[in-house]
């Protein structure tokens, strides 16, 4: 089953669909506990030990947070390597292009490709600047999540990064949610306008939700 | 109507194609496209000159042999084949850009004449019912409910144009193959052979060289029979069913 997966096209798309639900459930529960930004430093910082303890006393502590990591880098891996094969068969099926240019599809749709990998690029800064501390401005401190974000978004750069990759987000998930539906065999004519819909409302909230975090912090509301 | 054309002239295969520029005049509204080339063909035999081959038959929509790409759009602007589209779709003094079919499947033969075998191998595939043949039996031994008639017959309407292929950015030829995999899928006819006949379509389609879908809709805006974008969808439901019927065997 597994061979007969990867080797086919249809297969790896099946691939794609999944990993990419899964990142995409990650997201929604990310952006909600983003969220407490806004309730101060004790909540946030509260939250972020939280995330450490889950499961005790069954986990030891940082088990379950490792057990969604090793989760996630799989379901980047996969993702990333079904999306890179998948792509370079489509562009050798088709060499030549036509001399008469025409509009094609939508922006998302045809984003896809360099908004996956503008994602890619975030997700390495992201956790070299948040989770690391590698590329943090200002002393990391760990342990004190609330701190760090807001160094981050205090300069110009880190804002204009984050938006840029939460608005290619955006129309990543836009297309992506819809797709991964016709792949898994979900979408139906009755159903489509449905799930074009709640692809949208996805895309929006997680880009608002996310953004929101910047906007905080430059208009100070958090600080 | 007076019309500039602008052809794709390519000697053979191996031959470097490039775009020529023709002057055509006296052409009537009501011409078919096919027409008009016909015309520009008389013109081209009376100078002296190598016509432009392009492929065609039955010249009433339902033989899928023709296959243009005209003014970037896979048998041009009216959502139909191109020999039932007519001159009256365009205006005196047009342009008209006429290119092959472009996919990598599809290498050009002559001119706008590409070789669609690839299209054939995925139905000996299994775009096929194995059962005896003869005499046609009688139409009620096999009830079939109206629904699934439906379903079967609007995917029956596929005459293998290739106009998706053309279409699509990735040349994948996904339209035409969920066309013929739920055409004989739905029906009991084809319920014998449904997970074999997915799996090895699917697996032909990619040993051709098609690309993948990417959703981009391209295909079905441009199919001359209305397959719908959501026959992928089936055909993607109905593979991964096979799949998973075949791992329990």
């Amino acid at each position: 089953m597994a061979r007969t997966v990867w080797d086919s096209s249809v297969g790896k798309k099946t691939v794609m669909a999944v990993s990419g639900l899964i990142m995409l459930l990650y997201l929604v529960a990310h952006m909600i506990g983003n969220l407490k930004i806004y309730f101060g430093a004790e909540e946030f910082n509260r939250y972020a030990h939280w995330l450490r303890t889950v499961g005790e006393p069954f986990m030891h502590y940082e088990w379950t947070l490792w057990l969604i990591r090793v989760v996630l880098v799989v379901a980047v891996v996969a993702h990333a390597v079904s999306a890179y094969q998948l792509s370079r068969r489509d562009i050798k099926a088709r060499p030549d292009k036509y001399v008469h240019k025409k509009p094609r599809a939508s922006y998302a749709t045809r984003t896809m490709r360099w908004g996956g990998v503008i994602l890619g690029l975030f997700i390495v800064w992201h956790i070299l600047d948040l989770t690391t501390g590698t590329v943090h401005p200002g002393g990391f401190q760990e342990g004190r999540p609330y701190q760090n974000v807001l160094d981050t978004f205090s300069t110009w750069y880190g804002n204009v990064i984050y938006i840029v990759a939460m608005l290619a987000l955006g129309l990543h998930i836009r297309h992506g949610f819809w797709s991964a539906a016709q792949t898994l065999g979900a979408g139906s004519r009755t159903r489509d306008r449905a799930l074009k819909t709640v692809a949208n409302i996805l895309a929006l909230l997680l880009t608002a939700g996310f953004i929101a975090v910047p906007v905080g912090v430059m208009t100070g509301v958090v600080s | 109507m007076k019309l500039t054309l602008r052809v794709w002239r390519q000697k053979n295969a191996d031959a470097d194609g490039a775009m020529s520029t023709y002057e055509v005049d006296g052409i009537s509204s009501d011409m078919s496209f096919l027409e008009m080339l016909d015309t520009l063909n008389e013109e081209l035999i009376l100078k002296g000159e190598d016509p432009v081959a392009f492929d065609h038959d039955c010249r009433e929509g339902i033989c899928g042999a023709c296959s243009l790409v005209i003014n970037g759009e896979a048998h041009g602007p009216e959502r139909t084949t191109t020999c039932q589209l007519h001159m009256r779709s365009f205006k005196d003094g047009d342009t008209i850009d006429i290119e092959p079919w472009r996919a990598s499947a599809f290498p050009v033969i002559k001119d706008l004449v590409v070789d669609r075998s690839a299209l054939d191998r995925i139905i000996q595939a299994g775009g096929y019912i194995t059962a005896p043949t003869g005499a046609a039996p009688e139409a009620h031994a096999t009830p079939v409910p109206k629904p699934d008639a439906d379903f079967a017959f609007e995917h029956a309407e596929c005459i293998g144009c290739g106009a998706c292929v053309a279409a699509c950015p990735n040349g994948a030829a996904m339209l035409f193959t969920s066309a013929k995999v739920n055409h004989l899928n739905v029906l009991p006819q084809g319920a014998p052979e449904r997970e074999t006949r997915v799996l090895d379509m699917v697996a032909q389609m990619d040993d051709e060289g098609f690309g993948g879908c990417t959703l981009t809709g391209e295909c079905a805006t441009a199919c001359p029979k209305g397959i719908p974008l959501v026959s992928i969808t089936s055909m993607n439901k109905e593979w991964l069913r096979a799949a998973r019927k075949a791992a329990k065997r």
